[in-house]
């Protein structure tokens, strides 16, 4: 047991500790406490499970306890993980660490530009094999290396895999929790400290379960799933928690569809989420990673704090209205409101799939947008694909092509763009005061740049509805 | 950043470790720091609260304060928010440039904190030209910190001045990013105080004794204790502990 091990290096200063234990909330203290001893990446022997006393746990408890190299574990019990990968854009093994620039990005912002200079300087001087650099900013093409958005870049580059643990330095690390491993956001002082040690200690969450059964409706996206659900818990429901997402509509979900899901985990203020590996999994894997892994799946009687069912085929697309994630409606409801601009783009909305959705709407409907529609690629093989990968029922045309042909803004150059607002100059920032549809992950006040904006998270299927009619528009009104 | 306006507290003072922040810690004239900034130190009131309101102190079979020292306070006006103040209210995303080691920028930073709520707070955390906040003690409600991980956000909150957040509860990565940069110390309350006190109203929290005072409602509260997060806080950061107790290196100067 974590606790247990910890006793015999109790430092002087902390001689009540199971007083600090119980009264504090959070995992941080135990970081120093435990270091004397843990801080060498030696790894002790593993003791073989008791298999007579094993309780059956979750998905998360496993996996912490095989990083942990501990046989078993229980939510509430604070200990030392070894970490697979840290992400980080902000700057132990030199193939775990990847460097991935990607905010502020295209900005003339000197101090920006300076951001990705120090990465470099860095990335140089450690000789960090992963670090997807950008030079040239007038044209992201020129630059064979750079990537994009971090979170789906890490995917799409074969760095997430089931079983592992996954850091990062941004809250949507969350995102590669559809690979089934635990993926967590830390702040850029913890990672530091990862670096150093290729540890942290982390206090093994509660799980909840959300199970998800029935045919996805035509309309829907996982989007659409993930507002339900934070909906539903509100943004601060998850705190601390382990969301998994299992049931038969979840195994049928693309990776890109699991991604969407488990990114926005962080805004019902979840811990990580995560959805159980198989053949999807595997299979999209095949190609992009050579290194070995070991899914982990949670026990038939595992506990879980609360369970949650949802029926898909009852679901309608939603919004999430300013300045809440949480503040949950139907899209059909909100048709009143109307927009100034439509924004698509970002690691929730701005992968492949997320534009080929958004396609089908336009084509369905072979009008014009009313409102300017912003479209922003996460990363630079989402752009190729969109100027690559046919439509299907277009006979042969491609995303670009149909975008072109609505009158929407041509794709961006990869980035987060202004999913966060970001400086001055950042392409799509909002400005003004405007109502905006976004497939991006938050909404609070000023999170696009003006304070006074009106953010409506939504699906790329309701964004590009409501870019058709200028209004917030259900989907349906296009999709039969 | 966390400061303390100790009566006396010999083992406090500034670790040349310390190398983020460089700003003046404590208004007592008697404890010299080397760092210490000329910039006016508002926040902090360097005299003990007026002997009326003051509240019998606890003895020492009080909550154990093994961890943190006993006569660490804080004292001063406080300035009260909501539930869910999200990291892009506490300092919004373009500013996220400013790198906060170097200390020109670090004041920077502090002088944007809450800039991002919006208009519906009319009495601004920092008054207009200024670059520390008068406000010294931070209210909230649920779920304070929410949103983006950015560490800036204790940071921002740090540079302004605020020694302490009272908050129902914390998003996780702020309250991690809070003990990890020994910026200011995330407490919490049992009932919802940001319902209790107003925006100036004059407050002490006495770490030690997790106990918050409000002087203007007369009212007191029983935080939840700081626990082991104390020293890691005191010391300026976990790199900081990490050297002070000998568990990593002392830089080479």
């Amino acid at each position: 047991m974590a606790s247990s091990a910890v006793a015999s290096n109790i430092t002087p200063f902390i001689n009540q500790k199971d007083v600090g234990l119980s009264a504090f909330s959070s995992q941080s203290c135990f970081l120093i406490q435990n270091s004397r001893r843990r801080i060498s990446k030696k790894i002790v022997s593993v003791m073989a499970p008791q298999q007579s006393e094993r309780k059956p746990s979750t998905t998360g408890s496993k996996i912490f306890a095989r990083a942990s190299e501990k046989p078993q574990l229980g939510p509430g019990e604070n200990v030392w993980v070894n970490v697979d990968i840290l992400m980080t854009h902000d700057v132990w093994g030199r193939e775990k660490i990847v460097i991935i620039p990607e905010h502020y990005i295209f900005t003339s912002d000197e101090r920006a530009n300076r951001n990705v200079d120090i990465l470099r300087d860095f990335c140089t001087e450690q000789n960090i094999k992963y670090f997807y650099d950008i030079k040239d900013l007038s044209n992201f093409k020129a630059n064979p290396d750079y990537k994009g958005v971090c979170h789906v870049a890490l995917a799409q580059e074969g760095h997430c895999r089931p079983g592992e643990v996954l850091l990062g330095t941004d809250s949507h690390t969350c995102t590669a929790g559809a690979f089934g491993q635990f993926a967590t956001g830390i702040g850029i002082t913890d990672a530091g400290f990862v670096l150093g040690a290729g540890k942290i200690l982390l206090k093994v969450p509660p799980t909840l379960r959300f199970v998800m059964d029935g045919e996805m409706p035509n309309y829907l996206l996982a989007k659409d799933l993930i507002l339900q659900i934070i909906g539903e818990v509100s943004v601060s429901g998850a705190t601390y928690k382990s969301m998994e997402f299992v049931g038969s509509t979840v195994e049928s979900l693309t990776m890109e569809e699991r991604m969407t899901l488990c990114n926005m985990a962080i805004e019902a203020g979840g811990k990580n989420g995560i959805v159980p590996a198989d053949s999807t999994t595997h299979k999209y894997l095949a190609d992009k990673t050579s290194l070995p892994y070991e899914p982990v799946y949670s026990d038939d009687k595992a506990r879980f704090l609360s369970e949650y069912r949802f029926d898909v085929s009852k679901l309608e697309p939603l919004v999430a209205k300013p300045h809440s994630p949480d503040n949950r409606a139907l899209a059909r409801e909100c048709k009143d409101v109307k927009i100034d601009r439509v924004y698509i783009g970002s690691c929730t909305g701005g992968k492949t799939e997320d534009f080929l959705a958004a396609a089908e709407v336009f084509l369905a409907s072979g009008k014009k947008v009313k409102v300017p529609t912003f479209l922003v690629p996460a990363t630079q093989k989402v752009w190729m694909d969109l100027y690559s990968l046919p439509v299907p029922g277009s006979g042969g045309k491609t995303c670009s092509q149909i975008f072109e042909e609505a009158g929407c803004d041509t794709p961006a150059s990869p980035s987060c763009g202004a999913c966060l607002g970001g400086p001055r100059d950042t392409y799509a920032r909002m400005n003004e005061a405007q109502v905006c549809v976004s497939t991006t992950n938050r909404n609070f006040p000023g999170r696009m740049g003006h304070k006074e904006g009106q953010i409506y998270l939504a699906s790329p299927y309701t964004a590009a509805a409501s870019a058709l009619t200028g209004f917030v528009t259900d989907p349906r009104e296009f999709l039969q | 950043m966390a400061a303390s306006s100790a009566l006396s507290n010999p083992t406090f003072t500034s670790s040349p470790t310390r190398h983020h922040h460089h700003h003046s810690l404590c208004p007592l004239s008697s404890i010299k720091l080397p760092n210490s900034s000329k910039q006016p130190f508002k926040p902090l009131i360097s005299h003990p609260p007026p002997p009326c309101h003051q509240p019998q102190r606890a003895t020492a079979t009080a909550t154990p304060t093994t961890s943190t020292s006993s006569t660490t306070s804080f004292h001063g006006l406080c300035y009260v928010v909501g539930d869910n103040i999200d990291t892009d209210q506490i300092i919004p995303a373009e500013y996220l440039t400013l790198v906060p080691s170097k200390p020109d920028e670090y004041k920077k930073l502090g002088s944007y904190a809450l800039i991002g709520l919006p208009s519906s707070h009319q009495t601004r955390f920092i008054d207009p030209g200024e670059s520390t906040s008068k406000y010294s003690i931070l209210i909230a409600g649920d779920n304070f910190g929410c949103g983006s991980s950015r560490e800036h956000a204790p940071v921002a909150l740090g540079a302004a001045g605020v020694a302490a957040v009272v908050a129902e509860s914390y998003a996780r990565i702020f309250f991690r990013n809070s003990v990890a940069t020994g910026e200011v110390y995330p407490l919490e309350s049992e009932v919802r105080v940001c319902e209790e006190c107003k925006t100036g109203d004059v407050v002490t929290i006495e770490l030690g004794e997790s106990r918050l005072v409000n002087h203007t409602t007369g009212k007191e509260y029983v935080m939840k204790p700081i626990g082991d997060a104390g020293p890691v806080i005191e010391a300026g950061g976990i790199f900081a502990y990490a050297r002070k107790t000998g568990m990593i290196p002392l830089q080479s100067s």
